[in-house]
């Protein structure tokens, strides 16, 4: 019995060997997935994502200024108060208008802006002022981390950064409410004031640990983009094309199929040549990824209550340009392999690495920056930021041409390249 | 009345019209009968169907083409002969140009086999099942058809003939997947006819065919011969070549080692002289070197000679009992293809 079970074990470890698809998926999909993966959420720490943001100091007082200078030194986030120059010309400075502008084309994913008398009044305890002004938080609702982060970092930044602006607050609430100081403890308490704003202006912000917790900086949040809308259009792309690709490499196996039944000699005998029967099978596959889209964006309408109808002509220009691009990278594999189980080993292979890189599986601005780049390779990046645009930040559609140009591009190269592959389809 | 397009059509051509001729086929359209026919030009009519000059194909080390020259005359049915390997189903694949010979030279009508001409007048008939398993009869026939640029009305007719004439009519409307055997075979054939080819090019149509369907097939290869078509078929089965075609190439690692009538093979490799067949019981060993000692051959347990009259039997029996070798049976035979093949190449068609 123990040699027919090691017999058996044998059979199928030879098998094994010499399919490399199988090979592949079992031994580099887990590894590469892995890595991907680990690279995403943590390991090493200079790989952890920053967060942007974008700083509008209207007040310029004293006390806004140490809260921007706070901001600026903490490590994890990257604050901007300008533009990045334009031609070696540095920019002017963000204003309420120009951040919100920003926020919304998604140049960063949260604005502050510190208003006129913020200064007077910075910190509070409770709601004792309710009408003083507060800091506005800009955000971008698709990304559902970064707003929270900087509305910690604020309060953490008011405890660290201004310490004698606290202490001077409490001293106006003491005078307030309990009636006041005597002459000699007035005196006392500026003068250690005055040495905590000394000792504050010589010692750089450390960052330190701790979070301002009970708020005492009052922020007033406010979406700017994707306002009363949650993640299904996100996910409608993002899963989408995913699947597109899925079903765009299985659709393009029918050639392997034609090619081992002796279809797709009797065909090329006929009339129709290589390239006639390439562009039919693009043709066909872009119409197929195309109603998937559809299909998926009107289900999200009806169940979800995505927003579908009022975003028709970018959902159009998208949908094509997406669909092009995924049935040329299905024609692609397909002209590469030589049978279907090849097929299927690689497509799943290059798919998921694919859709784990470009945002399909975990969105990419919660990527490292460099993961992030690494997206710009891969068909689902460019689909889901085309689709964001749209259905996110209500872009119009011309400002889809990036996006619709790089698909394209994608989608010409790519059938080119197969093109030249199933060549050897053509003669022997 | 013509019933069959390419029937009608190829049967003009083969009486090498006359262009009085032609207005037969004239007038079989009048009748609706031929949907769409190439008008026979000059080069059409006088230039035989193939011409095939000093061909060869190279894999790799492996020469499975080597000089091949073969003229197919109007209305024939050509048969190439061999055991798998031989090299008939590159030389086939050569004409329809799938496959780039590294030498020689294919014309089909006159006109190079790659044209768009010769594409028109060849149809093809490839050993594998080519159909779309998920179609049905019908769409199958209206996809290929439609690959050879056929439409509408034209096409609908081609569809109906097909059908007809691979009496699949009554199940034009199941998909290829659920029909037997012999029918997608049948099928296969008839989607190499769609377009009403003038030569048609059959690679082993009957491989794995039960006898009865194998029959049916024959018959169907018949009607289309009968009515003038010209045609190559290539088979390692002597019965069928026997039985098909009006010439016959025996093909051998990649040469045409004999090439004419079945009568004519057989007279030119054993003359007037007969075959006897004789089984014997005993050690095989020693019975193969007796026979190989009286100058014949054991195939498969059976021993053959070759005599020059039915005479030499009486003592070809004797000698085998005088060598203690006894007989179990003995048959005499008229040669056939099989033994010229086994008389030339020293193996049976079958190795």
């Amino acid at each position: 019995m123990l040699t027919m079970m090691i017999s058996i074990m044998r059979t199928a470890m030879v098998s094994l060997r010499r399919d490399r698809g199988a090979l592949a998926l079992s031994f580099v999909l887990p590894v590469v997935f892995f890595s991907i993966f680990a690279v995403i959420f943590g390991g090493r720490r200079d790989t952890t994502p920053k967060v942007s943001v974008l700083v509008v100091d209207e007040d310029h007082s004293r006390a806004s200024e140490r809260l921007v200078q706070g901001l600026k030194h903490e490590g994890s986030l990257v604050v901007k108060t300008r533009p990045a120059p334009v031609k070696g010309v540095e920019q002017p400075e963000y204003t309420a208008a120009t951040a919100e502008a920003a926020v919304k084309a998604g140049t960063a994913p949260v604005a502050l802006i510190i208003p006129h008398g913020f200064g007077e009044n910075p910190i509070s305890f409770g709601s004792a002022e309710a009408n003083r002004p507060t800091i506005q938080l800009l955000e971008d609702s698709s990304d559902m981390v970064a707003p929270q982060v900087i509305a910690g970092f604020l309060q953490k930044v008011a405890i660290t950064s201004m310490p004698d602006l606290m202490a001077e607050q409490g001293s106006k609430y003491f005078d307030q409410f309990a009636g006041g100081l005597t002459r000699e403890q007035r005196e006392r308490v500026d003068e250690s004031l005055r040495s905590l704003r000394q000792q504050q202006d010589s010692v750089a912000t450390s960052s330190g640990s701790g979070s301002g917790g009970g708020g005492i900086i009052g922020v007033t949040a406010r979406a700017v983009v994707g306002q009363n809308r949650d993640m299904v259009s996100f996910y409608a792309a993002a899963i989408g094309v995913m699947f597109l690709l899925f079903t765009a490499s299985g659709a393009a196996g029918a050639l392997l199929e034609e090619a081992e039944s002796g279809t797709l000699d009797r065909v090329l005998s006929s009339r129709v040549t290589m390239s006639t029967l390439m562009l039919g099978k693009l043709t066909y596959n872009s119409l197929l990824a195309f109603s998937q889209l559809v299909l998926m964006f009107l289900w999200g309408w009806a169940v979800f209550k995505l927003d579908f109808w009022s975003h028709i002509p970018g959902f159009v220009v998208m949908g094509v340009s997406t669909a092009i691009a995924v049935a040329a990278f299905g024609l692609l594999l397909a002209s590469i392999c030589h049978t279907r189980a090849q097929l299927g080993a690689l497509s799943t292979l290059v798919i998921l690495v694919m859709s784990s890189i470009g945002g399909s599986m975990f969105p990419r601005f919660l990527m490292p920056e460099s993961m992030q780049k690494a997206g710009l390779f891969t068909i689902n990046a460019w689909a889901i930021d085309g689709f964001t645009k749209i259905f996110w930040r209500d872009e119009p559609v011309s400002h889809l041409w990036p996006q619709v140009l790089v698909l394209l591009g994608i989608a010409v190269v790519l059938f080119a390249i197969a093109r030249r592959v199933a060549r050897r389809w053509e003669f022997s | 009345m013509c019933s069959e397009s390419w029937k009608c059509c190829t049967a003009a051509i083969r009486r090498n019209a006359a262009p009085g001729r032609c207005v037969s086929i004239v007038s079989c359209k009048a009748q609706g009968e031929i949907a769409t026919l190439p008008a026979p030009t000059a080069s059409t009519l006088t230039s035989p169907p193939l011409r095939i000059d000093a061909l060869v194909k190279r894999f790799g080390q492996v020469t499975a083409v080597d000089g091949i020259t073969l003229e197919l005359r109007p209305g024939e049915c050509l048969g190439l002969l061999g055991p798998n390997g031989a090299g008939k189903s590159t030389l086939i694949r050569s004409i329809v140009g799938r496959v780039v010979p590294d030498a020689g030279s294919i014309t089909v009508f006159g006109g190079r086999a790659d044209s768009a001409m010769a594409r028109k007048a060849l149809g093809w008939v490839p050993q594998e099942l080519a159909l779309y398993p998920r179609l049905t009869c019908r769409e199958n026939l209206q996809s290929f058809g439609r690959y050879h640029a056929l439409s509408g009305p034209s096409l609908e007719q081609a569809v109906a003939q097909c059908l007809n004439w691979a009496t699949l009519t009554d199940r034009a409307g199941e998909l290829v997947k659920h029909l037997s055997g012999g029918m997608k075979r049948r099928l296969n054939m008839a989607a190499g006819l769609i377009h009403e080819p003038k030569l048609i090019l059959m690679d082993e149509p009957t491989a794995g065919v039960d006898p009865q369907s194998r029959n049916h097939i024959f018959e169907m290869i018949e009607k289309l011969r009968d009515g003038g078509m010209a045609i190559i078929y290539t088979t390692h089965y002597m019965e069928e070549a026997e039985r098909l075609c009006d010439r016959v190439a025996i093909v051998d690692h990649g040469h045409i080692i004999a090439l004419g009538t079945n009568a004519e093979l057989v007279q030119n490799a054993f003359g007037a002289r007969s075959q006897v067949l004789a089984r014997f019981a005993g050690a095989s060993e020693s019975i193969a070197v007796w026979v190989a000692q009286r100058g014949g051959r054991t195939v498969d347990g059976t021993a053959q000679f070759t005599i020059e009259h039915p005479t030499e039997i009486a003592g070809l029996l004797e000698d085998s009992a005088k060598a203690g070798l006894e007989l179990l049976d003995v048959s005499l035979r008229k040669p056939n293809l099989e033994s010229v093949f086994l008389h030339l190449t020293g193996r049976e068609l079958r190795d």
